[in-house]
């Protein structure tokens, strides 16, 4: 196996939001929320929605964990308010793409910061980390769709 | 005996010799589970390549053999616990099935409502689950001995925590996320005064420190092959034969019968009763080909060698800006595990940083999530040695973190 590059896995912008995450806060008016762990390792989110005529109103989430899923998730929540669901739940496609190695979603500007996690393909033990809490998103647009929100 | 000389240890271990990221491995992950050495695959590859026969059922040559090898293991594992006879040893797939086996065997006929069970915060959750089982089908109530900041039991009121109703008393000899030590004779002695059964789960404890269940004073103890130097799959329950015979199976299946008929059947002397079906022979003579190994080199001079190293190592990581060390201070209070966190780098990032540099630690919760809550945090990582470990590992291990420390500055 190659020597993985550390450097293209710790960059700045994703240390940034794990020292600053963004939207990490309690959300009042939720229409759903999502909790997600990872009993390996013990990461952990709960990802609250509140979402107004099928859209992200608002997306804030609770969580623990390493410095990739707590990274990822901050910046996922500044991507999806004000998008619709259907936008939403496309950009959790894109990154999840991104994730398995997909060269041309790494380039697509629709995945803004999220791009900086390109580096975690490269990582296989790591890419659940990344791709926690946008199962809990893609989890939350099926309750959503499905009526069970506001 | 040659004097101990872990460089030259290590040549007989061959998953050691590698290079990972371009780096000379350095195994720090023994408490998950150990390397194991050429003698080990060798027994292994030689059961299989010449023996291979079913256990206890045929009466041609190769089954012959088979089973004395099988049975050869079982008093090898025996003598180097210090049980009274290889009866005493039931083979299990690990410490995990040896402790659901008692558990289950003689706690559903055991413990009844309102019996209280007494565990730690300290333990895996192989000695949390199966108790808790235990007391959610008998209606029993599950009570803890607690942790001070160094994550010792606190046994000052142990007698308190010790009732009429204290039917068994579990508890691990090592722990496996701090490497505390526990007194385990100790506790035993305090058990048995209120008549509680005391079950040790030994699988660090036999791993690194010479183990006389007897002298220890406990009835039941349950420890892996693979953590000292076996097989994965391979484990045992010692427990005292009058123990056994008053127990009830725990599966039920071929090999642990007398006689069966219709409605009722009768069971096979201790220990083949609780083994139903082909046990795992292959890892039995592994694991019996461990000891004799473990047994050569002596287990003095592994707990000496892996003393001198955690000393070093305590020192040498605890002078690294912003590291926290969890455990016991004293090195006679713990084994060769050290648990840590560094600055705000999770230790998910701390094991990848320190894999991408070619050294191998466990990070997380290491199934022991009451030490966590305990000490407020939600992982560690956590960095163990075993014989073959040196001096110059401890270094690259300081080195690594160094790495951490830059990315994470």
């Amino acid at each position: 196996m190659e020597t993985p590059q550390l450097n293209s896995l710790y960059q700045q912008l994703i240390l940034e939001h794990y020292r600053h995450p963004r939207n990490k806060a309690e959300l009042d008016d939720k229409s759903v929320e999502i909790h997600l762990a990872n009993p390996v390792c013990g990461d952990e989110i709960r990802l609250q929605l509140r979402i107004e005529d099928d859209r992200v109103a608002e997306a804030k989430f609770v969580g623990q964990g390493c410095s990739i899923s707590q990274a990822a998730v901050s910046m996922m929540t500044t991507l999806i308010e004000g998008r619709s669901l259907d936008e939403a739940g496309d950009l959790a496609k894109r990154f999840t793409e991104m994730m398995h190695g997909d060269e041309s979603a790494a380039k697509d500007k629709a995945l803004g910061d999220l791009r900086a996690l390109q580096g975690v393909s490269k990582f296989p033990v790591r890419i659940k980390c990344a791709l926690l809490g946008f199962d809990a998103l893609q989890q939350a647009l099926q309750q959503s769709a499905g009526g069970e929100g506001s | 005996m040659t004097a101990f000389d872990p460089d030259r240890l290590r040549h007989e271990f061959p998953a050691l010799d590698q290079e990972i990221h371009g780096k000379r491995l350095v195994y720090l992950d023994s408490a998950a589970t150990s390397q194991k050495p050429r003698a080990v695959i060798g027994a292994l590859s030689a059961y299989y390549e010449h023996d291979n026969a079913n256990v206890h059922r045929g009466i041609h040559e190769l089954s012959r053999r088979a089973t004395v090898a099988f049975e050869e293991a079982r008093g090898k594992v025996a003598t180097w616990i210090g049980a009274a006879e290889s009866a005493e040893i039931v083979w299990t797939r690990g410490t995990t099935e040896a402790l659901n086996l008692v558990a289950t065997a003689w706690g559903l006929d055991n413990v009844g409502e309102g019996d209280e069970i007494l565990i730690s915060a300290l333990e895996h959750h192989s000695n949390i689950i199966p108790w808790q089982l235990l007391a959610r089908r008998t209606g029993a109530r599950l009570r803890y001995i607690e942790l001070d900041e160094q994550g010792r039991l606190v046994l000052d009121d142990l007698s308190s925590l010790l009732t009429a109703r204290t039917k068994v008393v579990a508890v691990s000899h090592v722990s496996n996320a701090l490497g505390t030590v526990n007194p385990v004779a100790e506790i035993a002695a305090a058990a048995h005064e209120v008549g509680a059964l005391v079950v040790v789960d030994g699988a660090q404890g036999a791993v690194h420190t010479r183990v006389d269940v007897r002298e220890l004073g406990v009835d039941c103890y349950a420890f892996s092959g693979h953590k000292m130097c076996g097989p994965t799959g391979i484990g045992a329950l010692w427990a005292r034969r009058d123990l056994l015979e008053a127990m009830s199976p725990y599966q039920g299946g071929g090999e642990m019968i007398h006689i069966v008929g219709r409605q009722e059947s009768t069971w096979a002397e201790v220990p083949h009763k609780f083994e139903a079906g082909t046990p795992n022979i292959a890892g039995a003579i592994g694991m019996g080909a461990a000891v004799d190994f473990l047994a050569e080199i002596g287990m003095d001079a592994i707990q000496a060698h892996e003393r001198e190293l955690m000393d070093y190592a305590l020192g040498r990581v605890g002078e690294i800006p912003g590291i926290r060390i969890y455990g016991p201070g004293s090195l006679d209070e713990r084994s060769a595990v050290l648990s840590f966190t560094l600055g705000d780098a999770h230790p998910h990032d701390i094991s990848t940083i320190l894999d991408a540099e070619g050294v191998a630690v466990r990070a997380g919760h290491h199934c022991a999530q009451l030490v966590m809550q305990h000490f407020g945090v939600s992982a560690t990582a956590r960095a163990s040695f075993y014989l073959y470990n040196t001096k110059e590992d401890v270094d690259r291990l300081v080195e690594a973190l160094g790495l951490v420390g830059s990315i994470f500055a």
